[in-house]
């Protein structure tokens, strides 16, 4: 690195503002297409969406590592674990909310209104997945967290970068290795719990007596978290993920995208109280590239909207940190539409950039309610409602019925006609109850089980709490009996609550 | 000459001339050669992971021919320095599983099969058990469904010609049926009416279709009534309601041996079929005849053990 401090200019009012001399490694004019990746080191920014970033960050990570912990107390007969995907066991605990695997449907409606959810987002706030909320970014922004805290900021990392080999240079590289090792076998580890009873699994993993597959889902997420975000980092963006794709088809002209005003900005001058000495016009970009050194993705936002950029906004603290320092409003970089951007270079135009300065705004609530954004927040939420609907008034009983194949039926010493059934019970309340099973149609038949021969037309049936019960059922009808059809009936008395399955009575000349 | 195409992420042969062929300008990547319609076809070098895993797979094949066998030879084929093969692991999974199921097994062999019924585990056990031996031993006769077939009995329904209990049941598969090599066998035999001259052709025509009758399913026929009480009731009974230790089939229910039709039933009197079945004692272990018991009688017709079964067991 040659000189890092290239100039100190200073503003007409007399601020020295250091440029930075970073170049923007991904930026199409600095890349040939077959070079190998060049490393990237942001330096570190002050200002409001870093400190959102962080919040977003504590808040995003301590959702993920805290909630396998929440304790949610469902009687005896179901774990106390408030989020548990039991794939063993085929259940999927979400608080309140208990799914069977056969009501998976829900899953999907869930995964529809994350779809149309990120439609909203995205034609609204333009990428805000990317820059906020992606695993991806929340754990880059970590681990280069880890890296300025060990190496220092971007300059002092770019330099330990370049130095040969030293001692002090393992040290640092093994430290900020560990840290991130560190951090990916916690995401890892924490992914498991999800899984399983959280304290026993803990336990078990750290007696090494947990299952192989805990043991291998931890190294392969640990391995792939230090890999994507110690050493892919923005290449996962740019190359692997197919969301910068679909989300780049889905902004509009309302949409917001990080900005360079370039009405207000050009043209851009490191000597302006020279050139504005000269008569030359000059903007408000003092070039000095801290927009660029802030990037996280290696390019320059003042070559327009790009496909690399994540929308994390930290060039725009990073500008607005300069426009403070020479005294001029910030903004010269911010979150606007394109159609405000077009607004403000046609007053500039008209009026000159002051005017238009004068009427830049920040982002109203009102411009997003466009009929497109109206029309997926009104569909998104209606499958959430129809869904909650549908989930809460959903029954607990369910009866299926198989009729045995072979034999169809079996003619008795009397002459009269056996069927045999086997009945699926589901019980999906938490107590054990008896249930109430009777026949439906045939007035001539008979039903009895293995354990009770009586000979009813209803019997009592206990099914154990949130399961599936098979139950052999015999099912005769007198001498002479044809075919025709019956219904089982499944009655909870205490609730009322009642399912139906038809079925079919055979009989008939054996062939 | 520059070393072009050398930096591609190929590895060049050590040793060998670098590349001095036609290079394409845009890309600077060498090409084949070959030219279609003034279209080179590039020679792009493969990336150089994709080489490296390319190395690696050989080495994983090496290493797998050394430990595992592969190489098929004229009778057999290498066995690997492991020794591993499918049969000795397929044996160590039976051998676990024989392990597994070591406790319930001797509970069902040594309990008996009344007991076995009453524990909803054995129960289970054996029903599972009796339906994989029946799958091997029995279907042959009785049918995949145990529904059987003209000559050989319904297991599904609820008549007995020797008994439905669980004893019953039990002492049928252990000793057959006519089985010549068992003392204890199962033994009837019906006289042969029509072919040793005991009636004459329209006798038996009439003692058929009195048999009919009994099962309600044709006219009374007073000839063959009389004809019926002085040959046929001493075994089958006055009301054809049969004799399980004569081993004479109920006549006045729906259920049939052979066939309703009245023309066997004049054949069956004629000149009587009589089926048997093997002694299964002497083939199967007495834990598999359980199992077998109480898949067969669980099957819908059943009988309830009476008293005097539990007191001799």
């Amino acid at each position: 690195m040659a000189t890092l401090l290239d100039t100190i200019h200073s503003d007409p009012r007399g601020t020295a503002v250091p440029v930075e001399n970073a170049t923007p490694v991904n930026n199409h004019e600095f890349r040939a297409d077959y070079e190998a990746r060049r490393k990237i080191f942001p330096s570190r920014v002050q200002g409001f969406y870093r400190r959102l970033k962080w919040i977003l960050v504590a808040v995003l990570l301590g959702i993920y590592w805290l909630t396998p912990w929440i304790r949610w107390d469902r009687g005896p007969n179901a774990p106390d674990q408030a989020v548990l995907l039991d794939l063993a066991h085929r259940r999927f605990y979400f608080f309140t909310i208990e799914i069977w695997p056969q009501e998976f449907y829900y899953v999907a409606g869930l995964l529809i209104m994350a779809g149309l959810g990120l439609f909203l987002v995205t034609s609204v706030a333009g990428r805000a997945w990317c820059g906020y909320a992606c695993p991806q970014t929340v754990w880059t922004d970590l681990f280069i967290q880890v890296e300025r805290w060990v190496e220092g900021d971007r300059n002092a990392r770019m330099k330990l970068d370049a130095a040969p080999w030293t001692l002090s240079k393992w040290r640092k590289r093994l430290t900020v290795w560990a840290s991130w090792i560190l951090i990916s076998v916690a995401t890892g580890g924490a992914w498991v719990f999800y899984f399983a009873d959280a304290p026993t699994l803990a336990r078990e993993i750290v007696t090494l007596q947990a299952a192989p597959t805990a043991y291998f889902t931890i190294l392969t997420l640990a391995a792939t978290t230090f890999w994507l975000a110690g050493f892919m980092r923005e290449q996962v963006c740019t190359y692997m993920c197919p969301w910068p794709r679909i989300q780049g088809t889905m902004l509009d002209e309302n949409s917001l995208i990080v900005t360079y005003n370039d009405w207000r900005g050009e043209p851009r001058s490191r000597h302006s109280k020279k050139a504005v000495a000269q008569g030359l016009d000059v903007g408000d970009c003092v070039d000095c590239n801290a927009c660029v050194a802030a990037c996280p993705m290696g390019i320059d936002i003042r070559d327009g909207q790009q496909l690399e950029c994540i929308t994390c906004a930290l060039c725009i603290d990073a500008c607005d940190t300069v426009m403070d320092k020479v005294g001029r409003p910030q903004g010269l970089i911010s979150y606007s539409t394109l159609v405000d951007f077009e607004h403000h270079t046609q007053t500039t135009k008209a009026q000159g950039r002051e005017a238009a300065k004068a009427e830049q705004k920040r982002v109203s609530l009102a411009r997003m309610a466009t009929p497109r954004t109206i029309l997926y927040f009104a569909l998104w939420a209606a499958i959430g409602l129809g869904m909650l609907f549908v989930l809460f008034t959903r029954g607990h009983l369910d009866v299926t019925v198989l009729h045995d194949r072979a034999p169809l039926y079996t003619t008795l010493s009397d002459g009269s006609v056996r069927n045999g059934f086997t009945l699926k019970l589901a019980s999906k309340t938490l107590e054990e109850r008896p249930l109430e099973l009777h026949l439906e149609g045939l007035e001539d038949a008979v039903m009895w089980t293995a354990e009770n021969e009586t000979r009813a037309r209803s019997l009592s049936v206990i099914v154990p709490p949130d399961a599936v019960r098979d139950l052999r059922v015999f099912v005769s009808r007198p001498r002479g009996a044809t075919p025709d059809d019956f219904t089982f009936v499944l009655t909870d008395p205490e609730s009322g609550e009642t399912v139906a399955s038809k079925a079919q009575f055979e009989a008939g000349a054996k062939r | 000459m520059t070393d072009i195409g050398a930096d591609k992420g190929f590895p060049r042969v050590p040793g060998s001339e670098p590349y001095r062929g036609e290079v394409d300008q845009p890309t600077g990547t060498p090409t084949t050669g070959h030219e279609w319609d003034g279209i080179k076809e590039l020679n792009t070098p493969m990336p150089r992971w994709w080489l490296w895993v390319f190395y690696a797979t050989h080495v994983f094949a090496l290493a797998y021919m050394i430990l595992y066998p592969s190489i098929p030879l004229l009778r057999d084929g290498t066995t690997g320095l492991l020794g591993w093969h499918s049969r000795s692991e397929v044996a160590q999974d039976l051998s676990a599983a024989e392990t597994e199921r070591a406790a319930l097994y001797a509970q069902i062999r040594d309990l008996p099969v009344e007991e076995i019924v009453k524990n909803d585990e054995l129960r289970e056990t054996a029903f599972r058990g009796g339906f994989s031996a029946f799958k091997v031993n029995c279907v042959q006769c009785h049918g995949a469904d145990a529904s059987g077939s003209p000559g050989f009995a319904n297991l599904q329904d609820d008549d007995w010609i020797w008994g439905g209990t669980l004893a019953d049941i039990q002492t049928t598969i252990t000793h057959g049926v006519r089985f010549a090599g068992d003392e204890e066998t199962r033994y009837s035999e019906m006289p042969a009416f029509g072919r040793d001259g005991i009636l004459e052709r329209p006798q038996i025509q009439a003692v058929a279709r009195h048999v009919l009758a009994l099962s309600k399913s044709g006219e009374e026929d007073a000839e063959g009534a009389e004809l019926y009480v002085q040959n046929c009731a001493s075994c089958h009974g006055e009301g054809g309601e049969g004799s399980r230790e004569m081993g004479a089939p109920k006549l006045n229910d729906a259920v049939w041996l052979y066939s309703s039709a009245l023309t066997d039933i004049e054949r069956q009197i004629n000149s009587p079929r009589h089926g048997a079945m093997p002694a299964w004692g002497q083939r199967l272990d007495p834990a598999t005849i359980k199992q077998l018991t109480v898949y067969v009688h669980e099957l819908g017709g059943g009988e309830a053990s009476t008293e005097e079964d539990a007191a001799t067991q």
